[in-house]
């Protein structure tokens, strides 16, 4: 419609555009990709196409066609590439879960995923319409903080898989809610840093050449934070754990422009990093492993996960072997999960792994800018945290399956099987689209802005 | 707070160069070490993903490539038609071993990587889309390898056999007993490898090829190299006429004394003492005429030729380096150091068959591609003048007469020329071990016709007392059957 009419205000002031045409187009693309690939792997496997390829495309493009027309009602300036990305990286999620469904035939997940990925865009669609606006959100903080950190104290009383306690199970049913607790905590730490920031940069004493904050400012923040570390390290649960500690650090040090933060913040990861990586069997392995992946070659006992994730992107090389041809599911058991960056290193080569990260960089930088164009403190940090969830995943489990950090065990967001990570992350895109909204709307208001929740410094 | 944000996007930013960094790194620099390292199973995957090419023997397939597996893993498998039967010639090709003799050496064109199959090799290689596997057709004559294969099985005993063509080269039978089923070790499960650790630990060495790897001391049948020399060297100008040899012959330096099966060797002439086998005459004109020119003449028939190949690779017949005199004489009768592969000693029955020329030996007639196009068919080609035509003429009479009034009666063919040679190679410590029996030889239809077969038999015999008669009783037999074969081609 705005391409016929432009928008103006009572006054007749030209609005700004919605690109919610923009999205749209894109959105076309984001699901005819996987529709091809999906076409692919049936090609390249059984010479013909799959007979569900239309079936499927409609599935994915009715899911995303619900998200964009929400959209357009409850978040219209919202950012335009935020929802075509994650979609194209769930429907290619989608693809290689099915492309690796073929050579399991009794685990077959991709269905599941499906199943999944329709519940985070229900979630999606929560968000969109209970969330009228972002800054209700923040009024949350403290339960927000009970609430994750229940959830994560929950797996302790179930058993370990594959050595890490992260699971809550029930039947054939498995939630991580350690995926859940890293949105909750981060709108804990936002809203608590938005309003205490002031306090953290002006006042403190100075400790070894830091700038120390007193006790009572910083210290429900860091208690919740230690806690949950602490949990985490106790669940054996590395990665996220070292995910809650990046994200945190960087909200800090956002928020209150204290470098301090950050080489406290390095000592203790170090520390903690060295402690635990020395002390404790199963991280202990893992470092191990990641020094010398090929060591248990070497012992004569085969190749382990990360070798065999090695030797998928060594065969992939520069263009792949493409899609469907590969034999990533060499991997083992976490082909499909952990070690899903695997099938895209082999099958689409240097080029489909850059491009891929080009779509998380992309992702990760228009939060950011949802979070420099969002009018108030706590909205802008929820972005950047967020934001920063987001790149560090992306870090953390590219590079331990690429073995540039040790191996710690997460999901790629969207794109890897579980569907806890699928669900949050729709989640996640959810609140930087409503916070980038608001960043973009026209500064004459449209509706009645909610009453501001200990909103000071905006 | 717009400032220290720009700086945490710039740190997310370095994140994502670094994760590009090594993912660069693994997939661009470490790609080939990581391809190649011994526990990626890619190679092996890929090798058994279509179906591989078959050996052919006239014209048919001798091997399979049967769909085993459902899943991409290892998809085809190995069969083997009359498996012990070919072994010698095909080898194994085994999903968890590896691969030898010709699923060995033409392994590129039998699992579809060689670029010649492909129509458009650069664009092959952009897309690595594999080839349809090509075939190996062998030279082997049916009839002549089967008859090999009965031939020995019936004494019981190990041994080999070669048949060539003498005036090509062609193997035409390549045999080796005790033989195996190489579709036994063909696949990955449980059942290929207790096959495999049988085959491997059983002290008979089923998979050794003797026809090609293991050497023999050649005993009598080297004579005819030794005689060789000697008419050629010119150190006997007329094998009518008698030598100079004392009967036993006290071996030069020593108090040991040579003596002889046969009677009648004392001054014997070349062609009695070729007949009976006189192991004096011959042991004396290796002394005569030195070390030197009997090693020239043996490695003119192929000995100690590192490189042969056939393709399979050849074990390198030896005559030993620098012999003192009376190891000299005990190596001219085929004792001592001196060893050869069957193939060796039917090239020597070959060479002087073809007029004196020892032609290149070869198994494979020609590569083809899936539907039948040539990739490369092989050219017959000389390997050596071991020596002149009328030397090799009169070397022909000679051995004719082994046939007809000598040692090797056994091999005669009615309304056929057979030229042979028997032989018992003592060995082990004292010669006490068991003794070899030999019978190399060649046929023609006529007098005046090409020869169409030369072939040498060993059998590791039992009887250690009846001396060349063990040659003559055990291995001509088998030797005629072959000759027989190929005659009635």
């Amino acid at each position: 419609m705005s391409r016929w009419r432009r928008r103006t205000t009572a006054a007749g002031e030209p609005l700004p555009p919605t690109r919610r045409n923009t999205e749209f187009l894109l959105l076309v693309f984001a699901v005819l990709v996987p529709v091809f690939a999906y076409a692919n792997v049936g090609l390249a496997r059984h010479g013909s196409i799959p007979p569900d390829t239309a079936k499927y495309g409609l599935g994915l493009g009715l899911l995303v066609l619900i998200a964009h027309i929400l959209v357009r009602f409850f978040a219209p300036y919202a950012d335009p590439v935020l929802l075509p990305i994650a979609a194209l990286l769930n429907g290619l999620g989608l693809v290689l879960i099915y492309r690796l469904d073929l050579e399991t035939p009794k685990a077959q997940a991709a269905s599941s995923q499906l199943m999944w990925s329709a519940i985070g865009v229900i979630l999606f669609a929560a968000v969109m319409i209970a969330v009228r606006d972002h800054r209700s959100v923040g009024k949350y903080a403290y339960l927000a903080a009970a609430v994750a950190l229940f959830l994560m104290i929950v797996p302790v009383f179930f058993p370990a898989i594959n050595g890490a306690k992260v699971w809550i199970r029930a039947g054939a049913f498995s939630l991580q809610p350690g995926e859940f607790a890293k949105i909750i905590l981060v709108v804990f730490f936002a809203s608590y840093l938005a309003r205490t920031r002031e306090t953290l940069m002006m006042i403190g004493h100075r400790f070894c050449g830091v700038n120390l904050p007193r006790g009572r400012d910083l210290g429900p923040v860091l208690a919740v934070w230690l806690a949950s570390v602490g949990i985490l390290v106790l669940e054996r649960d590395l990665g996220t754990s070292f995910l809650y500690f990046g994200a945190f650090v960087v909200m800090l040090y956002v928020a209150t422009a204290r470098i301090g933060w950050i080489v406290v913040g390095l000592i203790l990861i170090s520390v903690g990093a060295f402690v635990v990586g020395s002390a404790e069997p199963h991280v202990h392995s893992r470092v191990q492993n990641w020094l010398d992946p090929f060591a248990s070659i070497h012992a004569g006992l085969g190749p382990g996960q990360l070798a065999q994730s090695l030797f998928c992107f060594a065969a992939g090389g520069l263009l792949g072997a493409g899609l469907g041809l590969g034999h990533s599911i060499l991997v083992g058991f976490a082909a499909k999960s952990d070690f899903i960056l695997a099938t895209v290193g082999e099958e689409l080569g240097l080029t489909g792994i850059a491009a891929l990260l080009v779509l998380y960089a992309l992702l990760v930088a228009r939060g950011f800018r949802a979070g420099l164009t969002a009018p108030d403190t706590f909205g802008s940090l929820l972005a950047y945290g967020l934001s920063a969830v987001l790149a560090i995943q992306v870090f953390v489990v590219a590079g331990g399956v690429t073995a540039l950090i040790p191996l710690t065990g997460m999901t790629m967001p969207f794109l890897a099987q579980g569907g806890s990570s699928v669900v949050t992350n729709w989640a996640l895109i959810a609140l930087l689209m409503k916070i980038s909204d608001r960043g973009r709307r026209p500064l004459a208001p449209i509706e009645e802005p909610v009453p501001l929740p200990e909103e000071v410094h905006a | 707070m717009i400032v220290t944000a720009r700086r945490a996007a710039g740190f997310c930013l370095l994140l994502l160069l670094a994760l590009l960094g090594n993912a660069t790194w693994v997939q661009a620099y470490r790609a080939d070490t990581y391809d190649h390292m011994s526990g990626n199973r890619r190679p092996q995957i890929v090798r058994y993903q279509q179906p591989r090419g078959d050996i052919l023997v006239a014209d048919a397939p001798i091997t399979g490539s049967p769909h085993t597996a459902e899943s991409f893993d290892l998809a085809y498998g190995r069969s083997y038609t009359d498996g012990p039967l070919y072994a010698p010639v095909t080898g194994y090709a085994s999903q968890l071993y590896g691969t030898s003799l010709l699923e060995g050496v033409e392994d590129d064109i039998l699992a579809g990587t060689d670029p010649r199959l492909g129509a458009w090799p650069v664009i092959t290689a952009v897309t690595r889309r594999r080839a349809a596997a090509g075939n190996v057709a062998t030279t082997i004559l049916p009839a002549a390898q089967q008859a090999a294969f009965n031939g020995l099985a019936s004494t019981g005993n190990k041994g080999a056999v070669v048949a060539l063509d003498p005036t090509t080269g062609a193997i035409l039978a390549l045999v080796s007993t005790p033989s195996y089923d190489p579709g036994a070790v063909a696949g990955a499960n449980k059942g290929a490898r207790a096959a495999w650790a049988a085959l491997d630990g059983d002290p008979d060495r089923p998979m050794l090829n003797r026809a090609l790897r293991e050497t023999y001391p050649p005993g009598s049948t080297f004579k005819v190299v030794t005689a060789a020399a000697a008419l050629a060297s010119g150190t006997v100008a007329d094998p009518d006429q008698p030598t100079t040899t004392p009967d036993p012959y006290p071996l030069p330096e020593t108090h040991t004394l040579l003596g002889n099966e046969a009677d009648g060797c004392r001054n014997a002439s070349l062609r009695y003492a070729l007949t009976v086998s006189c192991n004096t005459v011959f042991a004396k004109l290796g002394v005569d005429m030195g070390a030197e020119v009997m090693r020239r003449q043996a490695t003119a028939f192929g000995f100690d030729d590192p490189k042969l190949r056939v393709p399979v690779a050849v074990t390198p017949s030896v005559f030993p380096k620098s012999p003192d005199r009376p190891q000299t004489a005990l190596s001219s009768i085929g004792q001592f150091d001196t060893r050869a592969t069957p193939l060796q000693m039917a090239m020597v029955a070959a060479g002087i068959a073809n007029d004196g020329e020892v032609m290149r030996p070869y198994l494979v007639e020609r590569l083809t591609r899936h539907d039948g196009s040539t990739v490369r068919g092989t050219e017959r080609q000389s390997l050596a003048r071991a020596v002149p035509a009328p030397v090799a003429r009169r070397l022909q009479r000679m051995m004719q007469d082994v046939v007809t009034t000598g040692t090797g009666g056994n091999a005669r063919i009615d309304g056929a020329i057979v030229g042979g040679k028997t032989g018992t190679a003592q060995h082990g410590e004292h010669n006490r071990a068991v003794p070899y029996a030999w019978f190399i030889a060649y046929a023609k239809p006529s007098p005046d016709a090409k020869p169409t077969v030369a072939v040498a038999v060993v059998v590791e015999d039992g009887a250690a007392d009846r001396a060349d008669i063990t040659g003559g009783g055990l291995a001509a037999p088998i030797a005629k059957a072959v000759m027989t074969a190929t005659l009635s081609r």
